[in-house]
């Protein structure tokens, strides 16, 4: 696995707090996923926007594994997420599911594999745009997405 | 005449189909969605389509599939969609995905 940056990284922070979701690929968990990470990053404040940000890029991610990772079969997603001291939220998100042959091409804006069912081919974009950082590994065993955001400093209380 | 589903509110008036769209739309919900304004679409063929956007809390790119869908379902039947009061989130992915320089997007004021 190309992983090391990660790893490296992983070395030097330690999370704050960390959280792990395994559950089924059924399209009514979407909004199960999104929910839950919204509610694990509510504990350090975020701003509304920062928070709709996340539940939409988390959304793109889950629903890509059900969509295009486990097709027409039913699969299991993983997905761990941590909190770090510096206001940083990770998400990793994954499936053992059909993988992406060509990345690059997937991730082009308005690229779809599925016209048919009104994918608008949009998802990465939209994770790239509404989270700092993006990562996307995939191979036979499957595909792992890795997202990042840093959210704001809270604002300082006068007293 | 009013048709009442999961996540949508069908009203007629005149030449004008009016679907009001509440709650989240993701991959999930748009199925229904879809289906419901769909039929009604093709039964009633409208001069104008509207999406109230009004009530809905979130939608990721599946939203978009929808609304680029509905939008090119009527063309077909020369129809014009027109969208309505998208909150700021909804605003946002719109954005990203250009949608407003395809479909007339219109706000109430008292939303600005």
């Amino acid at each position: 696995m190309n992983n090391d940056g990660t790893k490296a990284r992983r070395g030097r922070k330690r999370a704050q707090n960390e959280v792990r979701l395994i559950f089924p690929s059924h399209s009514v968990n979407e909004s199960y996923a999104r929910s839950a990470a919204a509610v694990f990053v509510s504990q350090i404040n975020p701003t509304l926007t920062e928070l709709s940000d996340i539940k939409c890029a988390v959304s793109e991610a889950v629903t890509n594994c059900i969509v295009h990772g486990y097709r027409d079969t039913l699969g299991t997603i993983y997905i761990t997420m941590r909190l770090y001291e510096n206001r940083e939220f990770r998400i990793e998100i994954k499936d053992k599911g059909c993988g992406i042959p060509n990345i690059t091409e997937a991730m082009q804006p308005l690229y779809t594999t599925d016209k048919e069912n009104e994918r608008s081919g949009m998802g990465f974009t939209i994770m790239e745009n509404f989270m700092d950082s993006l990562k996307v590994s995939s191979g036979k065993s499957g595909t792992k997405v890795v997202m990042s955001k840093k959210l704001a400093p809270l604002p300082t209380v006068i007293k | 005449m009013k048709t009442k589903t999961c996540g949508v509110t069908i009203h007629c008036k005149n030449d004008r189909m009016e679907c009001v769209i509440g709650g989240d739309i993701d991959h999930h919900s748009a199925r229904s969605i879809r289906m419901k304004i769909d039929e009604e679409l093709y039964r009633i063929r409208p001069r104008v389509l509207m999406l109230d956007l009004s009530g809905v809390e979130f939608m990721d790119s599946s939203g978009l599939g929808l609304i680029l869908g509905r939008f090119s379902k009527a063309s077909e039947i020369g129809a014009e969609c027109i969208l309505q009061n998208p909150n700021e989130q909804v605003t946002k992915i719109l954005d990203v995905a250009g949608i407003g320089r395809l479909i007339r997007i219109e706000r109430k004021k008292e939303n600005v």
